[in-house]
């Protein structure tokens, strides 16, 4: 059997669903067997290099650069799975998202209690940063999305068996006690 | 804590007793125009319940406020038949003439603004409710004389230069405005009755039985929309032990479209409560209770009259019309604005007081209702056709409608016609038919039950085995096209609960039409079921992104699939809030496939230009796009 190709990105997340996937211990030496990672963190390669089957994404959308990365993905990548909390529902950062943009960034840095060095009363926006998005998007809500894993972050169990079955082609066998939702 | 004088009156009146918390509340809205935290503390204390039992109930219900309103409070109808006849350009001339969004109360705290679900006048509107007097058929000049009117500092019945309405609208314990508008009578309206005439002499002849019996033999069906046998309901209530039998009448009708109720009510009240007296004969009850909806309030002091001579006669009261233990009387309950109350449970709920949230069935009502006592809750239209049952006998009735649907049935005509208001007709009338009768020319769509059709559904009977239950399941909620024109009203074609709303040509079903009704259903959803919560929001913000240009065949799907997940919500409003879609898409996919993009899989209408503008505006930035 050919490896599977496989890429991942965080966007707007913590890494803390990538950690995840670290969990897998000892699985991973036969996830290795499985697969070749592509685009990823974990091997640091910036650009795709071939087609990749499957695009795995943490975290959803707070700026243009997440945007373009994921729509990267979505060009590139024959199946995109949502991993966690973040990147099918926006998560935490998606907290901003009931607050105007104006106030979040004054808040950060101008008039929060711990902003004490900004004396030049400086907001980043030089033109080579991303564009902040007036909120955080779920990232089915800029491209289709073809699997949802849900929690924060996954358990490394829902990762490899829901990895294992669409790269084997095998039934997903996700029980209870795997899925959880924080 | 300081003693409140005023609501300590109150409590006085209803004995402290938490099950009239609905009229507390009324009572203490009405004095002081909100009920406040303090006014919360102080209940809890004196009813023994805690202040979020008590904002349950005040939170529920449209009318109340626990902020002050202003001292005159307008709630404006947005009903789609409102908007067709012209409700924007009234909002706007409310707006500015009380200097207040709608929504709001003005800074001079003259005027409270609201908009409200339909108030039952879809055949005169747009209409409004000013301080409880009912305003028809307004248009922005009238508003602007209303509105000084008030500015000036009139009581608000100065303001109704109008003459009074047909009828008993012109009557002095009423005195609205309000037109009956019935267009046709038949064996219900036709002016052949005698109030009382068979609770003052025939009723002696028959057992309680054999009434249930003549009432079986109709074939009588509730005429509330759900059509289930009256007279089993009645027979399973009277079966019921228990230390009281309740007779409810409903006259919650919320279902946008319907009227029929508020006609019968100021032109036939006596043959409801006769009715409802047969109904208590019949069954054994001896607490009985009309719910009458808070929008209807300007027919209270007419209908408590009309109590009073009943009991001034021997029609209510004990060993009514001399028939021995024959304890019967009627109190009439207002609601303070909640669709859902209509569902009879909810409306069980918001008799003892409590928030209007549907019941858990079984217990279905018949065994265990209004405090817990066997209860049967009846249609107003129900109630007065079976004493006109009464009157001639279930063979006479059996000439009237068709085999599967006996008797007739009252219509709310509204909408796109040259002559809109009450109908009644036989059962088996075709759509073409009554598209004729009132004048209606060039009819696109008719919406047949309101936008749920079937508030009142899948429920009743425990005895009944679950197929016999399906089949009074039966959502009518129904938008028709003109391919179906030849369908006719009844319980096994097109039930109906008598709406009837006709849109023409030139109306845009999607855009107005269908956004309107998932609106109602979304602010008139109790809450409870997250089904009904979430969904129909969702299901509005994907109608809304296909007519933006955005939609995908998947949508279409998805909206489908949606409407099937409604269905596993509590009671009839959540199962069939999502009909205005579903029945649209059935009847009239093309527009829906019109607005959809054949040759995308995917497109949620995401901007990137959009979502950064607010950023980008706010730190001065120039936008700069690389198209990926």
């Amino acid at each position: 059997m050919n490896k599977k190709i496989i890429a991942t990105t965080s966007l707007a997340g913590c890494f803390g669903c990538h950690m995840s996937i670290l969990d897998i211990d000892e699985r991973i030496l036969d996830l290795i067997e499985l697969v070749e990672f592509d685009k990823s963190p974990i091997d640091d390669i910036k650009k795709f290099t071939q087609p990749v089957d499957i695009g795995i994404i943490e975290g959803g959308c707070c700026n243009s650069e997440n945007i373009e990365t994921l729509k990267y993905f979505r060009e590139n990548c024959n199946i995109l799975v949502s991993l966690g909390e973040c990147a099918i529902m926006g998560g935490l950062p998606a907290l901003r998202n009931g607050i105007p943009i104006e106030e979040c960034l004054r808040e950060a840095y101008l008039d929060g209690p711990t902003v004490q060095l900004n004396t030049e009363q400086i907001i980043p926006a030089h033109e080579e940063l991303p564009m902040i998005l007036d909120k955080v998007y779920p990232c089915h809500e800029i491209v289709k999305i073809d699997y949802f894993l849900p929690g924060c972050p996954p358990r490394a169990d829902l990762i490899w068996n829901a990895l294992y079955a669409l790269i084997t082609g095998n039934k997903m066998e996700l029980p209870y006690e795997v899925i959880k939702f924080d | 804590m300081p003693e409140n004088n005023q609501i300590s009156e109150i409590l006085k009146k209803f004995n402290n007793d938490r099950s009239r918390l609905m009229d507390i509340l009324l009572e203490i809205q009405e004095k002081q125009n909100f009920v406040n935290e303090e006014d919360i503390k102080f209940l809890s204390e004196k009813l023994g319940v805690s202040g979020g039992e008590i904002n349950e109930t005040l939170s529920f219900y449209h009318f109340f406020s626990d902020k002050e309103l202003g001292k005159y409070n307008i709630y404006l109808n947005d009903s789609i038949t409102a908007n067709m006849k012209g409700r924007t350009e009234v909002k706007k001339a409310f707006e500015e003439a009380c200097a207040t969004p709608i929504g709001n109360v003005s800074e001079d705290k003259q005027f409270g603004l609201f908009s409200t679900s339909c108030i039952g006048m879809n055949d005169q509107e747009p209409a409004a409710i000013i301080n409880n007097k009912i305003f028809t058929q307004l248009t922005p000049y009238r508003v602007r004389q209303l509105v000084k009117g008030m500015r000036d500092g009139k009581p608000i019945e100065d303001l109704m230069y109008e003459n009074f309405g047909d009828g008993n609208n012109a009557d002095p314990d009423v005195k609205a405005m309000v037109f009956n508008n019935i267009r046709r009578k038949s064996i219900i309206l036709k002016n052949d009755y005698e109030p009382y005439t068979f609770l003052k002499g025939k009723i002696r002849d028959y057992s309680p039985e054999q009434v249930i019996k003549v009432i079986e033999d109709s074939n009588l069906r509730g005429r509330g929309g759900a059509g289930f046998p009256t007279g089993l309901k009645w027979r399973f209530g009277s079966r019921t032990d228990g230390a009281h039998r309740v007779i409810i009448c409903n006259a919650d009708e919320g279902e946008p479209g319907t009227f029929k109720d508020r006609v019968l009510l100021t032109q036939y009240p006596e043959m409801v409560f006769e009715g409802m007296v047969i109904a208590a004969f019949a069954t054994g009850a001896d607490i009985g209770l009309l719910y009458l909806r808070y929008e209807y309030k300007y027919l209270l002091k007419f209908l408590n009259r009309k109590l009073k001579e009943m009991q001034e006669q021997n029609l209510l009261g004990n060993n009514i019309s001399g028939i021995r233990d024959f304890n019967f009387s009627i109190r009439i309950q207002l609601g303070a604005g909640a669709y859902v109350c209509g569902e009879e449970s909810a409306l069980i709920e918001s008799l003892e007081g409590k928030r209007g949230e549907p019941r858990d069935k079984p217990p279905f009502p018949v065994e265990k209702g209004y405090l817990g006592y066997p209860t049967i809750i009846n249609n107003v239209e129900t109630l007065a056709t079976a004493v006109k049952i009464m009157h001639h006998g279930a063979n006479w009735y059996a000439n009237f409608g068709t085999k599967d649907s006996l008797g007739t049935k009252l219509l709310s005509i509204s909408g796109d016609c040259k002559l809109p208001g009450i109908y009644e007709v036989e059962w088996g009338i075709s759509i073409k038919e009554v598209l004729e009768m009132c004048g209606a020319e060039d009819a696109q769509a008719i919406q047949v039950g309101g936008p749920s059709g079937m508030l009142i559904g899948m429920k009743d009977f425990d005895n009944l085995d679950k197929t016999t239950l399906m089949r009074w399941y039966k959502p009518s909620g129904m938008m028709v096209a003109e391919r179906f024109f030849d369908r006719r009203l009844s319980y096994s074609d097109l039930p109906t609960g008598g709406s009837i709303i006709i849109f023409n040509n030139q109306r845009d079903l999607l855009g107005d039409v269908v956004l309107n009704f998932m609106d109602f259903f979304i602010e008139e959803s109790c809450g409870s079921c997250s089904t009904c919560r979430n969904l129909p929001v969702l299901m509005k913000m994907k109608l809304e992104k296909i007519l933006a240009g955005n939609g995908v065949k998947k949508d279409i799907e998805d909206l489908l699939s949606w409407g099937k997940t409604l269905k596993a919500s509590r009671c009839g409003l959540g199962q069939t809030a999502g009909n205005p879609i579903l029945s649209s898409i059935f009847n009239f996919r093309h527009l829906y496939e019109r607005h959809v993009q054949s040759l995308k899989e995917f497109d949620n209408g995401f901007d990137l230009e959009k979502a950064v503008e607010p950023y980008m505006d706010f730190v001065h930035r120039k936008p700069m796009f690389h198209h990926f």
